[in-house]
């Protein structure tokens, strides 16, 4: 005989420690296992997108930064880079470097971030996460030397980036690309070996490559489910063709394959950044002749870029006026979560909480 | 092996633990007994026999010392600098905040337009409470008259205090931040040295000279 | 009446100024001379004994997980690279103390929905068995209240006590969270309940006795030399029965927000800190009195003091442990407690039984000759059982570590080629 009993409903959000912001998941238990999950998003809506088609091109930037709040920098280059190919503007070499720099950047922070708070969401005390946003800081000084801001940095501007990095800035970028590998390794000693983490991670939330192909999932989740897609290397946009990395791929497709390929792009992140202090070359870091207000030609672009989450690109239409006729964004965020309902059916409630935070969204970026 | 990695796990917390804490305690950090007399520059036996009320305090724990990370130069913070012997009132700040949050009155000033005509500025509100600190109001004054500040200390009781006025503006002590002031940078200007720059020292261009000025200034009547 | 406690000057002070007893160590009176009480009032000068001294002893306690508290947040803050509370009193000593009166000026609120009764009980439950396990501790020589014959059993019983105080506040608080976060906690409670009892047997066939106090004395080898695995296995069901980490299921704040006291607040909530807390304090003593020979140590320094020294080893690990491990799932506690934990208990019965039917009244030497064996036992049923039963993927062969685990591989490579 088999008892049935009835589904709890549990609102798990909008004010959930876990949600990684204002995220609302109605989830059916049967016991400790999910029966069903419904996601309801839109608490964070701000409308930037509306917003955007009513100031000009460069004050949109500081928009861009809001959306996803913690990987500001590549942000606004992916929206530079739209209006650079609307506007045909030809940036400055030496601000393609910069911008590759503050990006790989804040590739880095990002994925500190997506791994600090994973640990938080396997229940390990703050630990790790107080780790990951010790070395977080050190990134957050540097943008700071750089731009004046830390979190939203409206740092990139058409044709470069609105003022040259300060010389103080390439010694501190020289002892943390020789203290990051350490501090990679550490991470590595107190997580990757774990074995509560590797049973809690592994063979948990597995997706497939065709699922997530068809639900045009990218970026790190992708990867770790054996897709070779990085848009650096498949399309290279800035100067990613002259720098050499490699895209670490993981078969498995579970949670600890998706942890494990962040902490490999972090590596990954580092050689960028060696390269492009070697390669970087004197200059303006933006050239002068471009306004402040852009009129752009009538026509439209998009302009994909590798974000930390997955592809991340701005479409402008451009009606021939100084603010975008339409702006839209295509956000890794959502998109990587649309498949979240069908990887959380049957597990335990606690994995669900793990696979939701290996997916690495962000709410800004996910409501806009 | 199993255990290995829950005992690797333990290894690294207490490697942290002894490198110690990297944070700050901010503003003030909590010294003991051995640190205040650190402080002051004495043997902790001096420091009790000179000044024992001082030293009981510091051995509970209520003696402090200023414990700030210096924000970079171009930290874009709170309190705009603004100078009004550069403002012309010409209002692209106003224009081209994508907030729409400052607010510029000006009246036609006496100054002849052969002694550089400007506008007498009546209002001039930075609503600050809804200011995101972008720095484009900076980037776009065509006289660098408005510079970002440098503080990031912003509290008041209430809302209305957060809107800096001309009054404000005009009596502050300007150290502005070398946002987008490469000028300034030049100068290797820190404004967290608290030291000021007048308004003749913070452009972009040479200060013209007095027939400079005539020549420019014709006037056409 | 149970007058062991005449061993200890302090209570002997009390009891012999009160009562005429005419106990040999009492000869004499006290310094206020031969008992204040008339004859026959020897159970009253019990009475106020006995109160005086739990009065003392639970206040001690309630002071020690003050100190406690303040250094669990320092070393977390050291473990984590941040220095902790600072602010109040020298190297924020007196922070706890803040929290304590904030606690208790805080509003009161029961909501609507709550089953009222359940929901005010529950507290109340929950410090019950904490303050009772006190009694049969023994803190020294001849520090304990009771010297009961069945001290061990007590304890095992008194503290699966905890799990209706859980339940009462999962059931009255009308919450989801809460209601899973309880249900967590019974289950993982009745399953530890199991190896702990049974790594207990060891000792017991060792010391032959259930009071504390004869197992202290029996440890003229402590036990955790002689009883390895049943000290593994017993210290691991025991931070899993105080619901600490890695076992803090029940209040799994990044799944469940605060578990089962989600809806608690004000001095109700903290009177479930403070069981806690006092929980893993008296765990340890349990663990110092069962495992590390009490208060026993070279008599330079009081054996309260030897008590005390042993406890803090134990909590630091408790503490450490908490910082760097992540939460495990509850399924896999309940696994890890069935398939692991017993059956090492039940090799720990089985080796002890042996090796006492072998040295029935060992000498030194067969002591370490027994300490030998069994952390032979440890180490070959440790590795057998976590390879055959342990967590899926903690330990199963291709789970292990080194090159075993799965590596990222560079892109370009084909699928499967080892990288
Ligand atoms: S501050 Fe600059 S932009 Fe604003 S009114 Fe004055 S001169 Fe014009
Ligand atoms: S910093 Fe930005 S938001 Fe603030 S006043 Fe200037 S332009 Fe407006």
């Amino acid at each position: 005989m088999t008892l049935k009993s009835e589904p709890v409903i549990v609102n798990v959000g909008p004010q959930h420690p876990s949600t990684h912001g204002v995220m609302r998941l109605r989830v059916a238990f049967d016991g400790e296992l999910v029966t069903d999950a419904e996601m309801i998003i839109g608490y964070l809506h701000r409308g930037s997108e509306k917003l955007a088609e009513e100031r000009t091109f460069t004050q949109v930037v500081t928009l861009t930064d809001r959306m996803d709040y913690v990987a500001a920098m590549t942000n606004n280059q992916a929206y530079i880079l739209a209006v650079e190919k609307l506007a045909g503007i030809e940036p400055t070499p030496r601000g393609v470097w910069l911008r590759m720099i503050s990006a790989e950047l804040q590739r880095i922070a990002s994925h500190l971030i997506a791994i600090g708070f994973l640990m938080q969401d396997l229940g390990a005390m703050g630990t790790p996460l107080m780790y990951t946003m010790r070395e977080r800081e050190d990134i957050m000084d540097m943008f700071e030397l750089m731009c004046g801001a830390r979190i939203t940095n409206s740092y990139h501007r058409p044709s470069g980036v609105f003022q040259d990095a300060p010389p103080e800035l390439w010694p501190r970028l020289e002892a943390f690309l020789v203290e990051m590998p350490g501090r990679i390794d550490e991470y590595e000693q107190l997580i990757s070996g774990n074995e509560i983490i590797l049973s809690r991670m592994r063979g948990i939330g597995i997706i497939s490559p065709e699922d997530m192909i068809n639900a045009s999932i990218t970026g790190p989740m992708l990867r770790a489910g054996g897709v070779d897609w990085d848009i650096r290397h498949q399309q290279p946009y800035e100067y990613y063709d002259r720098v050499e990395f490699d895209r670490p791929i993981m078969d498995e497709s579970d949670n600890y394959a998706r942890y494990l390929v962040r902490v490999y792009e972090m590596r990954e992140s580092l050689k960028i950044l060696r390269q492009c202090i070697d390669q970087i070359e004197p200059g303006p870091a933006r050239d002068p002749e471009v306004p402040f207000v852009i009129r752009p030609p009538k026509g439209d672009a998009y302009v994909p870029i590798e974000g930390p989450k997955g592809e991340l690109g701005f479409y402008l239409v451009s009606d021939g006026g100084i603010s975008p006729y339409r702006c839209k964004v295509r956000p890794p965020s959502l998109l990587n979560l649309t498949l979240l309902r069908e990887m959380v059916i049957g597990l335990p409630m606690a994995a669900m909480i793990v696979t939701f935070g290996t997916v690495d969204i962000n709410m800004g970026e996910v409501d806009r | 092996m199993i255990g290995l990695g829950l005992l690797n796990g333990l290894i690294v917390t207490m490697k942290a633990a002894i490198r110690g804490p990297v944070t700050v305690q901010y503003p003030d950090r909590r010294v003991g007994l051995l640190g205040a007399a650190r402080e002051l520059g004495m043997s902790p036996f001096q420091f009790l026999v000179k000044r024992p009320k001082d030293a009981v305090k510091a051995a509970a724990g209520f003696a402090t010392v200023e414990d700030k990370i210096a924000q970079g130069p171009r930290f874009r913070g709170q309190d705009f600098n603004w100078y009004e012997d550069r403002c012309t009132g010409c209002a692209s700040c106003a224009k081209f905040c994508p907030l729409g949050i400052i607010e510029i009155v000006t009246s036609p000033s006496d100054t002849l337009k052969s002694q550089g005509e400007v506008y007498n500025i009546d209002v001039f509100d930075i609503d600050i409470g809804r200011c995101m600190f972008c720095g484009i109001c900076v980037e776009v004054c065509p006289y660098d008259a408005l510079h970002m500040g440098s503080g990031f200390e912003l509290g008041t009781y209430e809302r209305k205090d957060l809107v800096i006025s001309v009054d404000a503006l005009r009596t502050k002590k300007n150290t502005p931040s070398t946002w987008f002031r490469p000028q300034l940078e030049e100068t290797a200007y820190n404004p967290h040295s608290g030291e000021s720059r007048p308004w003749t020292e913070v452009g972009r261009h040479e200060q013209p000279t007095d027939e400079e000025l005539n020549e420019r200034w014709v006037d056409e009547r | 009446m149970g007058t062991n406690f005449l061993d200890n000057s302090f209570f002997r002070n009390i009891y012999c100024n009160l009562s005429k007893s005419d106990d040999i160590r009492c000869s004499g009176g006290g310094w206020l001379g031969d008992g204040i009480l008339p004859a026959g009032f020897e159970w009253l000068a019990f009475l106020i004994t006995a109160v005086v001294m739990a009065m003392v002893l639970i206040n001690l306690v309630l002071g020690s997980v003050l100190i406690f508290i303040w250094a669990e947040r320092r070393l977390l803050g050291r473990f984590q690279s941040r220095s902790g509370p600072n602010r109040w009193g020298p190297y924020g000593t007196l922070t706890p103390v803040a929290d304590a009166i904030k606690t208790m000026f805080k509003e009161d609120i029961v909501p609507t929905a709550a089953d009222r009764w359940v929901f005010n009980a529950a507290p109340i439950v929950m410090m019950v068995p904490a303050t009772m396990v006190l009694a049969v501790i023994p803190w020294g020589t001849g520090t304990f209240l009771a010297d009961l014959n069945i001290g061990i059993l007590f304890i095992i019983a008194i503290t699966s006590l905890s799990t209706f105080a859980i339940v009462m506040a999962g059931w009255g608080s009308q919450n989801r969270y809460a209601m899973f976060g309880a249900m967590r906690a019974v289950a993982m409670l009745i399953s530890y309940e199991i190896p702990m009892a049974l790594s207990l047997l060891g000792v017991l066939m060792l010391a032959g006795s259930l009071s504390l106090v004869s197992v202290v004395n029996a440890q003229d080898v402590p036990f955790i030399l002689v009883q390895p695995l049943g000290f593994l296995v017993f210290f691991i069901a025991s931070i899993a029965e105080i619901n600490r980490a890695p076992f803090d299921v029940a209040e799994a704040e990044s799944e469940l927000g605060a578990g089962y006291h989600s809806d608690y607040s004000g001095m109700k909530f903290g009177l479930f800190l403070n069981a806690e807390f006092m929980a893993t304090i008296l765990s340890a003593a349990v663990i110092v009195a069962v495992f590390l020979s009490g208060g026993r140590g070279w008599s330079f320094i009081p054996s309260q003091g030897w008590f005390i020294i042993k406890m803090i080893p134990v909590l630091f690990f408790i503490v450490w442990t908490r910082a760097a491990w992540p939460r495990m799932r509850i399924d896999q506690i309940l696994t890890f407690a069935w398939k692991g934990l017993i059956i090492l208990a039940f090799i720990n019965v089985a080796v002890s039984a042996i090796l006492s039917f072998v040295w029935p009244d060992p000498t030194m030497r067969e002591l370490w000759f027994m300490v030998a064996i069994n952390f032979g036992v440890l180490i070959v049923s440790v590795m057998a059982v976590g390879a055959w039963f342990g967590p899926q993927g903690a330990s199963a062969p291709n789970m292990s570590h080194g090159d075993a685990l799965p590596r990222p591989r560079p892109a370009g490579q084909p699928s499967g080629g080892d990288s």
